[in-house]
């Protein structure tokens, strides 16, 4: 009885563990395949030779890539981006979550708060009004243009504040019976407890920027001003010829649409997060569970 | 009192200003921004001189011929991905439950979690060359004797393509919070299976399953609010005219009458249409979830 107990556990394992790698495999392989395009010669590449392992390795698909002066502007407007993003973000989030994480009788405009922030998330303008009203304040093709629609990102904000309720209570009357008022108790009691809470929602802040292509498409009229996700955009999917009028533009984004080249440009569109993502996975983690599980 | 009280409260006030302002320039005047599709808006004339054409964009768009078929593929792209996103995730994280080794068990998490950090640009890029006709994925297709399949051109196959893409992209995620919902479960209650002699597969079936219920049900009502979000950048990355019969969706749709044909009011009019049908459903999920989940998102 318990011999086939076991057998049959084996061979659930086998088949469970198989399943395991095989979703792993699928997950990850393409990633090492576009990694051994990028890094093989173009010929060997058109012969369809190359799975997971460069042949007649090269770096000419960098050097092409580097060679490109619009790829290290872009890299500069994305780092300017990354850096001016995370900071507003993280400020307003700590500034927004702390007063609505208050009982209603410590702050009694806190519902109506809540709900000018919540309608937010449940209701948009959509997409034209949006984009006008960024024209209208005439803050296309500027660096504000790329932080400052989203400067306040209410779902942090929710999940930040759930953490700050579930602190002690007594910590933030004790301090105010010391004498400390609001600013005091957020940065100095609050901030420094939700250390691990911060460092997710910062580093999902960080990718969010980075990934983020969309509004530089839209909100850029000059290529020459895309970050680095739009620009990519552009050179990786089909590039829409028709915006750029300059003929010699045009022969050059038409010449790196081939594999080699876009294997590369999409390795160095994602190298920064494969680079911190083994440190920072702990922490992703960490932050999904403390943002969805609550009572 | 009342002064006293006040001044008690202000630094509430000030520490919620600039936050409260962003939010009134960039969420709430579009929403004043609505009004210009009721209008027949020109860029030159502005939202107060443009004339006024009452309900005129919203019978364009429902009489446009492409738009059943728009919505259609909307609702229908974005439900398989609502399905495929229950399924395969909570199938992963009962798999993963069953191992016992740590470190295997970590690997797996982490691999699988990694798509979800790539942006679609980059997916998009990865994807166009692994599923192209002399991709990999076509490769070993040949390799098995059969015919290749152009995935990106073909109408047929084009939205199974968004569909299992996306769950690549996403299922880790879910499965995390699955399987963190799993690690809730009191181990006792298995202590007390196994002496009455419950097998792994009962075990499952009756104290695993039934503790994961509550975050299933929560998921799965969160995500009704979805139903009209089928992935602007997704399809944006991965579409081209020869599968836009199958593949084009609402918020595609909205992009290219407004941002290539300039017509703005009529996009304006269609993503006006949009948001009240998501205002309503994003409304009775979370209702929904508060109500069989207990869920309160602030």
């Amino acid at each position: 009885m318990i011999k086939t107990t076991s057998w049959s556990r084996r061979s659930f394992n086998l088949v469970n563990y198989t399943l395991l790698i095989l979703l792993s495999a699928l997950c990850f392989l393409p990633i090492v395949h576009v990694l051994a395009l990028s890094l093989s010669s173009k010929i060997q590449v058109t012969a369809g030779n190359v799975l997971f392992w460069p042949r007649d390795f090269t770096w000419a698909s960098y050097e092409y890539v580097a060679s490109q002066g619009q790829f290290f502007r872009s890299m500069g407007i994305t780092l300017e981006r990354v850096a001016l993003g995370t900071v507003i973000n993280l400020g307003l989030t700590l500034l927004c979550a702390y007063p609505l994480s208050k009982e209603r009788r410590d702050f009694r405009f806190r519902s109506a708060y809540v709900w000018y922030f919540v309608i937010t998330i449940l209701f948009g303008g959509g997409l034209i009004p949006w984009y006008l009203t960024i024209k209208n304040l005439e803050l296309l093709n500027s660096i504000w243009a790329l932080v400052l629609p989203g400067a306040v990102p209410v779902f942090n904000i929710i999940l930040l504040l759930n953490f700050f309720r579930r602190l002690p209570k007594e910590m933030n009357e004790s301090a105010r019976i010391d004498g400390a008022g609001d600013w005091r108790i957020l940065f100095s009691i609050y901030v420094p407890l939700s250390m691990p809470s911060l460092a997710t929602i910062t580093l999902f802040t960080v990718v969010g920027h980075w990934n983020s292509w969309f509004d530089g498409l839209l909100l850029m009229n000059n290529p020459d001003r895309y970050p680095l996700s739009s620009y990519l955009q552009t050179v990786i999917t089909m590039p829409d010829l028709s915006k750029f009028t300059d003929p010699e533009t045009a022969r050059v984004f038409n010449r790196i649409s081939d594999r080699t080249t876009r294997a590369a440009q999409v390795f160095v569109g994602m190298l920064p997060i494969l680079l911190v993502y083994p440190f920072l996975q702990r922490y992703f983690i960490h932050g999904i569970v403390l943002g969805s599980v609550k009572e | 009192m009342f002064n006293k009280k006040w001044r008690q409260e202000s630094a509430n006030h000030i520490m919620l200003l600039p936050g409260v302002l962003f939010l009134f320039l960039f969420c709430y005047v579009p929403m004043f921004g609505i009004i210009i599709s009721f209008q027949k808006y020109y860029p030159t004339k502005g939202f107060f001189k443009s004339e006024w054409v009452g309900l005129e964009n919203f019978r364009y768009i429902f009489e446009l011929p492409d738009f059943n078929r728009v919505l259609w593929n909307t609702v229908f792209i974005a439900s398989a991905k609502i399905i495929l996103l229950l399924i395969v995730p909570i199938i992963t994280a009962l798999l993963l439950n069953e191992v016992r080794n740590v470190l295997f068990k970590r690997s797996v998490q982490t691999l699988i979690y990694l798509p979800y950090f790539l942006s679609w640009v980059i997916l998009a890029g990865i994807l166009m060359d692994v599923l192209s006709l002399k991709g990999i994925v076509n490769q070993m297709i040949e390799g098995l004797g059969m015919q290749s399949i152009f995935f990106l051109g073909n109408n047929n196959w084009f939205p199974w393509t968004l569909i299992v893409s996306d769950t690549w992209k996403q299922f880790g995620f879910d499965t995390i919070i699955y399987l963190a919902a799993l690690t809730g479960i009191n181990p006792t209650l298995y202590e007390a299976a196994v002496i009455d002699g419950a097998s792994r597969w009962k075990q499952t079936l009756h104290i695993t399953l039934p503790g994961m219920a509550p975050i299933i049900v929560l998921m799965l009502t969160l995500s009704l609010g979805n139903v009209l979000n089928a992935g602007f950048d997704q399809v944006f990355n991965l579409y081209s005219p020869p599968v836009f019969e199958s593949g084009d969706i609402i918020d595609t749709m909205i992009y290219r009458i407004g941002l290539q044909d300039y017509q703005f009011s009529v996009s304006a009019a269609l993503g006006l249409f949009k948001s009240i049908i998501s205002f309503v459903l994003v409304s009775v999920s979370y209702a929904m979830a508060y109500r069989f989940a207990n869920y309160r998102i602030f």
